[in-house]
């Protein structure tokens, strides 16, 4: 006798989850044992992921191919240096801050932007984020074209020692890409995350089904919105100046993080960490050669796009069945006990 | 009067947004291509002509007859080689392909040129102006910039309207599948496509070049210029693409007759108003 079960993990995720508890660990201990150099790197691999896992949940999973996330960046790293440097708010709070700032500023616009589709819709948010560009370089409270600069006060404030602060920005950022990241994968395993899949899959299919389609990406579009504020606000922590070219590059903020989803395999919690990893490498490795790995990171992800457009993740799947963070359900045969006689 | 000046510089100014955009509303009008290179393109024109008015000592115009041909070519191949295999699968890949083509140009003339900024040297012509009753003065070289402008709308109608590569050309963006099956060659088809928007993105590129400064990185809002002026006129209308430049134009040089800075803000919020307002523009013509 055998009956059927739903599964959500399979044995190699399993397996992965148990390994990436000290995988974890590492990370944070980090500050006890690691190189500063080495920890900056990898505080930037982690909000590049948290990013590009934005990015996917929006153009992976709800159909929402945006290009000017850059936007809420901007707005999150702007929102923390007017709140400190102005408002002269405690600076964890005002970081804190910066998510509901971007997610409430992401209402409006998303008004604006949700009326046209694809295409237009992509050009839109590149639009609006240039209308933040343009309008921060106008107000001179935010320091105009030149921007602003965190006062040694406020830095004090988190540490008056460099290497503590070091430290504490260090485990602020892993610890916060790492919730982003718990974030985009726990939204997709829930139920909006089966109707997100849904949307993925077929947009019309799963509105015919009852999923409420608009609803669906207006959530996702405000969360991502809130989530990439608040790595924006953690990014120009880090780099201590804000300018409005910097603030809202798309280059930086946008491009960079589309290619990488995509060469990863969009679509897939894995293809982003791959793809991360895939530009961090190339960028460390022609770091002497100005610009050559953007031109490679461009060429590899038209590649991708045009031979095996589900990325190298989705090539892994296709081969191996392999699933390291499952979001979706699988069924599974159990034999059951046979039935005990009278 | 003031005001009229104003207006009326606004309405040249929009004569070379208008030409920027030409090659784009073609592309996106015949086979749905968002093409994110445009604007790069734009700029890689304005590059090819300064390399061969430097070789060869001829002034930028004339730099027209190489720089035309040589971006027919590279649009031909590369919507034969690269691009017509995104077209079949949604909107992601046509706009990713076109990012990276994007990316590689922009760093591509980093390497090459430097971040340095140029400018085409035309002579006379970019100073020269006319009076008008009313001390109006019109500059010559921007006058010209529309007259181009609009012939080359009236010669893309011509083209349309008036043979058989035209009404093929039409077909397609009706319904690619059914022109196929009337017997066109749809990918070759859209590789003249692409060459024909490219000889409009050249000289779009040369004229802006003797007006402008530019640098590797000027492209992306030369592009977003070129795609307001599209969706403000409507997906597929030419002259709708003309007003959309010239309402364009005109926003800004209200917005900056009110303070200087506010120029290209003027003209994103005026774009953006019009599509909340409008999704489909002003004379929409082909759906998207």
């Amino acid at each position: 006798m055998e009956t059927v079960r739903v599964e959500r993990g399979t044995k190699v995720s399993r397996i992965f989850a148990i390994l990436a508890v000290p995988a974890v660990f590492a990370l944070l201990t980090m500050p006890l044992w690691g190189d500063p150099g080495d920890m900056r790197l990898i505080a930037e691999m982690a909000y590049y992921v948290a990013l590009a896992q934005l990015w996917n949940l929006l153009a992976g999973y709800a159909g929402l191919v945006s290009v000017g996330q850059q936007a809420y960046v901007g707005l999150g790293g702007y929102a923390l240096f007017y709140l400190t440097g102005v408002w002269n708010m405690n600076v964890y709070l005002a970081l804190l801050l910066a998510a509901p700032f971007a997610g409430l500023i992401s209402i409006p616009v998303s008004f604006a932007v949700f009326r046209l589709r694809g295409a237009y819709f992509a050009v839109g948010t590149w639009v609006v984020s240039e209308v933040f560009a343009l309008s921060a370089s106008l107000i001179s409270v935010l320091g105009g074209g030149s921007g602003l600069s965190l006062t040694p006060a406020i830095l004090r404030e988190i540490s008056p020692d460099r290497s503590t602060r070091d430290t504490v920005l260090y485990l602020m950022t892993i610890s916060i890409s790492l919730l982003v990241v718990a974030v985009v994968y726990l939204l997709l395993r829930s139920r909006h995350g089966l109707a997100l899949t849904a949307i993925r899959d077929s947009e019309p299919a799963s509105a015919s089904l009852g999923v409420n389609t608009f609803r669906t990406k207006f959530i996702v579009y405000i969360v991502t919105a809130a989530c990439t504020g608040l790595i924006g606000g953690l990014i120009f922590l880090q780099k201590l100046r804000i300018s409005p070219e910097a603030g809202f590059s798309i280059n930086d903020w946008t491009v960079v993080v589309i290619f990488m989803v995509v060469i990863g395999g969009i679509g897939t919690i894995e293809g982003p960490f791959i793809g991360m990893m895939i530009f961090i490498f190339l960028r460390e490795l022609f770091a002497d050669y100005g610009t050559i790995y953007l031109m490679m990171m461009g060429a590899i992800a038209i590649a991708v796009m045009l031979k095996a457009p589900m990325g190298l993740w989705g090539w892994i799947i296709q081969r191996y069945d392999l699933q390291l963070f499952p979001v979706g359900r699988r069924l599974a045969l159990v034999p059951t006990e046979p039935a005990s006689q009278p | 009067m003031e005001w009229l000046n104003t207006i009326i510089q606004g309405m040249l100014l929009g004569g070379i947004y208008a030409l920027f955009a030409i090659g784009l509303s073609l592309s996106f009008g015949i086979m749905r291509l968002v093409n994110i290179a445009h604007g790069d393109f734009i700029v890689l024109s304005a590059y090819v002509s300064l390399v061969v008015s430097q070789g060869t000592g001829l002034d930028p115009f004339s730099t027209l007859i190489i720089v035309v041909p040589a971006m027919f070519v590279l649009g031909y191949v590369m919507q034969r080689g690269l691009l017509n295999a995104t077209l079949s699968g949604g909107l992601l890949p046509p706009l990713l392909v076109t990012f990276g083509i994007s990316v590689i140009i922009q760093n591509g003339l980093l390497q090459g040129f430097g971040a340095y900024t140029h400018r085409l040297q035309e002579g006379a012509i970019e100073t020269a102006s006319v009076r008008l009753p009313g001390g109006i003065s019109i500059g010559v070289y921007p006058l010209l910039v529309f007259a181009v402008a609009i012939l080359s709308i009236g010669g893309l109608q011509v083209l349309f309207y008036s043979t058989r590569l035209g009404r093929a050309f039409r077909a397609v963006s009706d319904d690619a599948d059914t022109a196929e099956l009337m017997g066109i060659d749809n990918r070759k088809l859209y590789a003249v496509a692409l060459g024909i928007a490219m000889i409009f993105t050249a000289i779009a590129g040369v004229l802006f070049a003797i007006r402008t400064n530019f640098d590797p990185a000027a492209g992306p809002i030369r592009l977003i210029l070129a795609f307001e002026a599209v969706i403000i006129g409507g997906l597929g209308s030419m002259w709708g693409t003309l007003v959309g430049g010239v309402i364009l134009g005109v926003a800004q040089a209200v917005g900056a007759a009110l303070n200087p800075t506010w120029q290209i803000l003027a003209g994103h919020i005026a774009f953006l108003i019009i599509l909340i307002v409008r999704p489909s523009g002003l004379f929409p013509r082909t759906r998207d």
